[in-house]
């Protein structure tokens, strides 16, 4: 079943990017793609690098305090709210953030009337920045949980030890815990990328005119020009990506190894 | 001494309060805009709420013609069916995987853990062209064979981990008494990996029930789920159907996570991947 429903596919997909009309071997497809969705390739890596570094972030920020935050009150409101969106698909979030971040939306509401913002700044954020925000909000919980998992089966000697040696919390964190949970962070920062990369749903939603990420340029590709070969060559691009990523991952792996 | 540092501590609570209200607003405002989409009867720029409340859109979605209903019913069969059809393959590998000395198993695990790793894009799209010539597009069994060959990854994981959760002497125990394997197996092994098999079950329905990308490419243009008629009203520019459909698509997700908090203990997670 594994070899029917991904092995052949993929097959596929290679042998469809690069058969030329008369079945002989040619570029044809990829120089077409690359002459056409440049840009959208570019904004792509662009989109999920941004939004796999904020993720990142944001996910280290939350379980950090989870592990390390002395407000037992404070922790447990925080545990119960990161987590919501992780339940939530990505169809849904595209629909939420979609009217979320509109020009009348309520984000702007709630900035205008709180006098942050002039009513006539207000601006539509569905461009890059509300497929990144909607990828922020629906990964990083992800991330998050297995990063704060991660954290927590950390031996708490440890942390009692340099806590009496008088380091502040935010040394804590970089000096003892993070370095040590490292590659579950890794983990799940390349998982989610992968992710990012083959979502349809988000940008079709959020921003569906170019440039917009290569998964519309494929669906398009497809749907009204029943071009496979042009498709199939964005989508060995997208596999590309996944493997770079793959491969950042994999020598930062070796590399820990290597000096442990 | 004690005035001192409830003094100094109080800007510092104030400052985690603003901090986690503005979480929760990043949180639930966005979930909040969408719940008041689907009361909204009218809601123009630049009002900041609509100016009306009422239920016409939920008497037009749930209408004969307005198609939620029997999207839903096609959402939930196409869930029920991938939910047999992973199980079906699940249990019977998982077990193998977790009892029999099989020489590839790493190599197994890991084949099974690669379409997590890669885009799925390139997946669907040449499944679709697969089936589009065997005549399998726009059918139920091809909607339910693509999310099926998704749900399996997650399955096969979780039921291996279930399996090797159960105390093997229980097995030798029952065996030793006489019982058949497939007596042992279906009144020893099977109701201890139970929880574990329940929550792989419901991780499947749900992975189906959310699905898109799959659907949007090999079920077009017969088979309508709940996610693909949210899509089209959203696109179509209704906020409130496809806010409505949203909600009906959320219950569920949420509904079961607490349930799957539940059945799946601490050590059968900690037995995945291992």
């Amino acid at each position: 079943m594994i070899g029917a429903f991904f092995v052949l596919p993929l097959l596929m997909s290679a042998v469809l990017a690069f058969r030329a009309k008369d079945g002989g071997f040619t570029f044809a497809h990829f120089e077409k793609a690359w002459e056409l969705y440049r840009t959208d390739l570019l904004f792509t890596v662009g989109i999920t690098v941004l939004s796999t570094v904020l993720i990142g972030l944001v996910a280290i920020a939350i379980a950090g305090y989870l592990t390390l935050g002395e407000n037992p009150r404070a922790v447990a409101i925080l545990r119960w709210l990161y987590r919501w969106p992780l339940f939530i698909p990505f169809i849904v979030t595209g629909q939420v953030m979609r009217a979320f971040l509109a020009k009348n939306g309520m984000l702007n509401h709630v900035l205008i009337g709180s006098g942050l913002i002039d009513p006539l700044a207000a601006q539509s954020l569905l461009d890059w920045r509300g497929i990144v925000i909607a990828f922020v909000w629906k990964q990083a919980p992800f991330v998050t949980l297995l990063l704060a998992g991660a954290m927590a089966s950390l031996e708490p000697a440890q942390l009692e030890a340099a806590r009496n040696l008088g380091a502040t919390r935010l040394r804590l964190l970089g000096g003892i815990v993070l370095p040590q949970v490292r590659g579950t962070l890794m983990v799940g920062m390349v998982l989610s990328f992968v992710t990012m990369l083959s979502v349809l749903s988000v940008p079709l939603m959020i921003n569906p005119n170019s440039p917009t990420m290569i998964t519309v340029d494929i669906a398009y590709r497809i749907n009204t020009h029943s071009d496979y070969a042009v498709a199939n060559a964005l989508c060995l691009m997208s596999l590309l990506i996944a493997a770079g990523a793959a491969w950042i991952y994999l020598r930062h792996a070796s590399a820990r190894h290597a000096s442990a | 001494m004690t005035t001192m540092s409830i003094r100094t501590r109080w800007p510092q609570a104030l400052g985690m309060a603003v901090l986690l209200g503005l979480f929760a607003f990043a949180i639930f405002g966005p979930l909040a805009n969408l719940f008041l989409w689907a009361f909204a009867e009218k809601w123009y720029f630049p009002h900041k709420l609509p100016q009306e409340f009422g239920f016409s859109f939920w008497a037009r979605v749930f209408s004969p013609r307005g198609g939620a209903l029997t999207s839903l019913w096609t959402s939930i069969g196409i869930a029920l069916l991938t939910v047999v059809v992973s199980l079906a393959v699940a249990i019977p590998a998982g077990y193998a995987l977790a009892r029999l000395k099989l020489r590839w198993r790493g190599l197994i695990l890991f084949a099974f853990l690669l379409p997590q790793a890669i885009p799925n894009i390139p997946i669907y799209v040449n499944i679709a062209r697969i089936f589009y010539e065997i005549g399998l597009n726009g059918t139920i069994i091809g909607v339910v064979l693509v999310h099926a060959a998704h749900g399996l990854v997650l399955a096969v994981w979780i039921a291996s981990a279930a399996f090797a959760a159960v105390d093997i002497s229980l097995e030798e125990a029952s065996r030793n008494m006489g019982a058949t394997p497939w007596l042992c197996f279906r009144t020893v092994t099977l109701p201890l990996a139970a929880p574990g098999l329940i929550a792989s079950a419901i991780f499947v329905f749900l992975e189906s029930l959310d699905e898109f990308t799959g659907t949007y490419f090999v079920g077009v243009p017969d088979v309508t789920t709940l996610p693909l008629l949210m899509f089209n009203a959203s696109m179509g520019g209704n906020y409130q159907i496809a806010s409505i459909t949203a909600l009906l698509l959320l219950i569920p997700s949420i509904a079961f996570m607490f349930v799957v908090e539940r059945f799946l203990k601490a050590d059968v997670l900690a037995g995945v991947g291992r």
